[in-house]
Parts: structure tokens; C-alpha cells; sequence
């Protein structure tokens, strides 16, 4: 469903990425760790289309995406901390219906807002909800266009332990019932061995890329997430 | 009111051409401040000046010189902002200052200042002629249907272009075209209030109408309505009472916006 191979991305001062290869295949859960500054916001962009300074290869669907931007409505995508202007005029339907192409059924941002248990605020200003609010109406809006790829980029920093959970277990439905892919980027390593089937383990080079239960079944390799500097490289 | 004011025809040019200059500045210039991008209709309106200078200088009609210069000052400033990233506020006031600089060395070099360059400082609505109505209702009319076209792209674009991207929209491009639009706006809008006031109607209204509504669409028409109003009621306003018509339209834009704070700390309206 999407790999990359060779993904090298070099800044002037410094390498965020040096030679990743790693593959992604249809309903799995991948769990992309690594410390600050390890490149995982990196990868995204380069996947996204929105850092197109890259050498190597991305592809999605068998398409390298230089070649075509049409896998990007087929994602759905939930950025880290989502900013906007906070007195930005616009309910939270406004909000989920953004992107969706002109004439779309106005049930569909209904749809996608029941799934997240969210109706209710529809007709709220979108500067007034919470931070965990605020990830479900983003979720909601990464699922309105009914992705078969689900990107979310370290979606629950700053926000409370109750959400979070309850945010768990939406991903777990959505990839489990409605065998929707994800790529998830994360520090939480216990969400991460409760949820991802997959995992890659990003130090700027790749250091693991495997099943999840052979990374945390492996304790120097878990060690050396939490133990940086990290060297060297494993695979399943 | 003496009601035979409504009866001349310069009244009925000014009125036709406020209004369609009020709604236009209110829609170009919600997307402006929502993108923390007030000032820069002052920037095109500066930059507009040293394009009617520039005109003025070199026999041609100034307005053509300035829809020129201010539509190149925009995208240039755009693409040096994007490519040496350089803050919004400091490429508006780069550009700001380099209007008004060219402008009065052009003054300067043509022996000094005319008539013609304080009706463009201040404004000069109702002496505008038919000629002039026409292609102030014409362009605000392309302006609107470009912006309803495109109004998907602008207000995803607006909100948050990294999404915007993500969902296919060649974000850079809307971006370009909304400078584009802005300086034809500006240029379009310096007859009604002149550059030294062109600001306030990008911004004024947008700021009052942003404590009413809920949606954007909402929003905006709340910001048109408010706009619309001042510039009639000003222009009409300052016919009776003999004064300049830009501040007056001005001055009822600043009355609208401080009922509106007043109605907030009063818990009239919800806060933000």
C-alpha cells in the first residue's frame, strides 16, 4: 500500500533522514517511534507531498507520488497540534467539510461526526472546543472523504489521559471494523505495543522494522529508544 | 436629511460604486486578516502610490500604473517573503515603505506635489464618473464571482494551508491569486477612501463582523452588510454635513466596531 526506499532527506546542517526503506501494507497499524528530532514528522511530510526535497522513492497504491497527487484523496491526515487562527469564524462542520469537493453530501460530515461521538458540537465555533475536542473534529475531518490510509503525526500531545484513551480506541475501531490503515507517530511506547501490529523505529536512519511484538519482545532494542543516541539497525 | 441629494447623478455613482467597493474590500479582506495579514492592504495602497506617481510622472493614467505596480508589488513581496522567510509584518512594512518611498522621490523629480496625488492620498468618490462606476462595478463583480469560484480552496487555504495541501490544493497558488486580488482590490478602492485609509476597510468590518458570526459564510455576510453600511451612510453623511466623505465612512466603521466591543463586555454578545 505505501513504501518508501532510499528516503533520504539532508537540511544544510543536518540529515533528518538517510536512506529509509520501510513498507506499509494494506490494515496494518504501524507505530513510528523515535526521539525528538529522530525524522518522523520528516517522513510524514515527505509522504504527504509537502516536502518534495527528497531523494529516494515514495510510493502509494504501486504509484510514486511524484509522479501523481491523486493518493492524497484516498488519506486521510491528523496533523500534531492543529493551528489556526483561534477567533477563525467557522462551526465545526465548516471545519470537517473543508477539502471535501464542491456538491459533497452534507450527511457525510454528519456521518463522520456521529463516528466520533461528536454530532452535538457540530454547530460549535471551532476556537471554543478543548484540546481533545479538537483531535476527534480533526479525526472526523481526516475521515470524512472515507480514507483507506490514516496518517496521524503524534495526535495527542498536550491533550488529557481520559481523551487520549478514548482516542485509543477509535483507532482501534477504525483499523480493526473498517480496515482502515494506519501510520501513527508516537512516543507513547505502551500505546504503541497495545495497539500497532507494525512498528518502525526512527533514529534519522531506520533502526527497526518489524512486527511489534519482535521490537518489544527485544529489550536492547527497546532500550535504545529510550537510551539515545541510538546506532545500528535490525529488521524482521 | 434633505432628500434631493439621492436625486443627483454624482450621488448615485458615488452610492452604486461605495457599496460595490464596501463589499469588495469586506470579503478580500476577511481572508486577509484571517491569514494575519491586516496591513497588507495598506502595503498594496502604498505601493499603489508610488504607482500613480510613476503615472503621473510619465504622462499615463495613473490607475493603470498603480493596477500595475501594485499587482507586481504583491507578488513580488509574496515570493521574497516565501523564499528568504521573512515574516509577514516585516515583507508588509518592506513593502509599505518602498511605496511611499518611490512615490515622493517620483514627486520630487516631477517638482512636487499636485491636486491629482491628494484625490489618491484622500480619496475623491464623488467626483467619480460613469466611466469610472462602470469599471469599479465591473471589477468588483469579477473579483466576487473569482472568490465564490474559488471559495472552497480560499477558506481551506486560509485555515490552515498545510491541510490544504494535503487534500490536493495547490495552496501556493490561491496564494498568489489572493495577492493578486487584493492589489487590483486596493487600487479598485483608492477613489472611495484613498491610500492613506484603505486599511480600514479591509479590516474594520471584518474585526466587528468576527464578533457576530458563527460560520464563515455567516461572517462574511455580516462583514458586507456592516460594510456597505458605512460607506453609504458616510458618503451620505458627509454630504450634509459638509465634510470628507473617507473619514466619515471611516469614523462610522469605528462606531459600529465600538457598539459591538461595547455589546461584548456587556455579555450581549458571547465572548471569544
Amino acid at each position: 500500500m505505501a513504501e518508501t526506499a532510499g528516503l533520504t532527506v539532508r537540511y544544510p546542517n543536518a540529515t533528518a533522514l538517510d536512506g529509509v526503506s520501510l513498507e506499509v501494507n494494506e490494515g496494518d497499524f504501524m507505530g513510528v517511534i523515535g526521539p525528538n528530532g529522530s525524522g518522523k514528522s520528516t517522513l510524514f511530510a515527505s509522504m504527504l507531498g509537502l516536502n518534495a526535497w527528497y531523494a529516494g522513492r515514495i510510493k502509494f497504491f504501486g504509484t510514486d507520488i511524484k509522479k501523481s497527487a491523486k493518493y492524497l484523496k484516498k488519506i486521510g491526515y491528523v496533523p500534531q497540534k492543529p493551528s489556526f487562527e483561534k477567533n477563525f469564524p467557522a462551526t465545526v462542520s465548516d471545519v470537517v467539510r473543508m477539502g471535501l469537493p464542491k456538491g459533497s453530501d452534507r450527511t457525510m460530515v454528519e456521518s463522520a461526526l456521529k463516528q466520533l461521538w461528536i454530532h452535538e458540537l457540530g454547530n460549535r465555533r471551532i476556537g471554543e472546543l478543548s484540546g481533545g475536542q479538537l483531535q476527534r473534529v480533526f479525526i472526523a475531518k481526516a475521515l470524512v472523504n472515507n480514507p483507506e490510509v490514516l496518517i496521524l503525526d503524534e495526535p495527542v500531545t498536550g491533550i488529557d489521559r481520559q481523551s487520549i484513551e478514548l482516542f485509543y480506541s477509535i483507532l482501534r475501531e477504525l483499523n480493526s471494523k473498517r480496515n482502515i490503515t494506519i501510520i501513527w507517530a508516537s512516543h507513547d511506547l505502551d500505546a504503541v505495543k497495545r495497539l500497532a501490529n507494525r512498528v518502525a523505529c526512527l533514529n534519522n536512519k531506520l533502526v527497526f522494522h518489524g512486527e511489534s511484538g519482535a521490537f518489544f519482545s527485544d529489550d536492547s532494542l527497546v532500550g535504545m529508544y529510550t537510551e539515545a543516541p541510538m546506532h545500528g539497525r535490525h529488521s524482521v | 436629511m434633505d432628500l434631493e441629494i439621492l436625486t443627483y447623478s454624482f450621488m448615485h455613482r458615488a452610492l452604486a460604486s461605495g457599496a460595490a467597493i464596501g463589499a469588495l474590500c469586506s470579503v478580500i479582506g476577511l481572508f486577509l486578516v484571517l491569514r494575519r495579514y491586516s496591513l497588507f492592504g495598506d502595503a498594496m495602497a502604498h505601493a499603489s502610490f508610488g504607482g500613480v506617481a510613476v503615472g503621473l510622472w510619465a504622462g499615463l493614467y495613473p490607475l493603470w500604473t498603480a493596477y500595475a505596480v501594485s499587482i507586481v508589488s504583491a507578488l513580488v513581496i509574496t515570493k521574497v517573503k516565501d523564499r528568504y522567510n521573512i515574516s509577514g509584518d516585516a515583507s508588509i512594512a518592506v513593502l509599505l515603505s518602498a511605496g511611499i518611498a518611490i512615490g515622493l522621490v517620483i514627486i520630487g523629480l516631477s517638482g512636487g506635489f499636485t491636486l491629482d496625488i491628494f484625490s489618491f492620498l484622500f480619496g475623491s468618490i464623488l467626483l467619480v464618473g460613469t466611466a469610472d462606476t462602470a469599471l469599479i462595478i465591473t471589477l468588483a463583480a469579477a473579483i466576487l464571482a473569482i472568490v465564490a469560484l474559488l471559495y472552497r480552496q480560499l477558506l481551506y487555504s486560509t485555515f490552515n494551508e498545510e491541510q490544504a495541501r494535503v487534500s490536493g490544493i495547490r495552496v501556493e497558488r490561491i496564494n498568489y491569486l489572493l495577492v493578486m486580488l487584493a492589489g487590483v482590490t486596493v487600487v479598485t478602492s483608492i477613489q472611495l477612501v484613498g491610500v492613506l485609509l484603505i486599511s480600514a476597510l479591509f479590516v474594520i468590518p471584518n474585526v466587528t463582523a468576527i464578533m457576530y458570526g458563527r460560520g464563515f459564510k455567516q461572517t462574511a455576510t455580516i462583514s458586507v452588510a456592516l460594510s456597505t453600511f458605512s460607506v453609504v451612510s458616510g458618503i451620505l453623511a458627509s454630504y450634509v454635513l459638509d465634510i470628507t466623505p473617507a473619514g466619515t465612512i471611516v469614523m462610522i466603521s469605528i462606531i459600529l466596531l465600538g457598539i459591538t466591543m461595547a455589546l461584548k463586555s456587556l455579555g450581549v454578545l458571547p465572548r471569544g
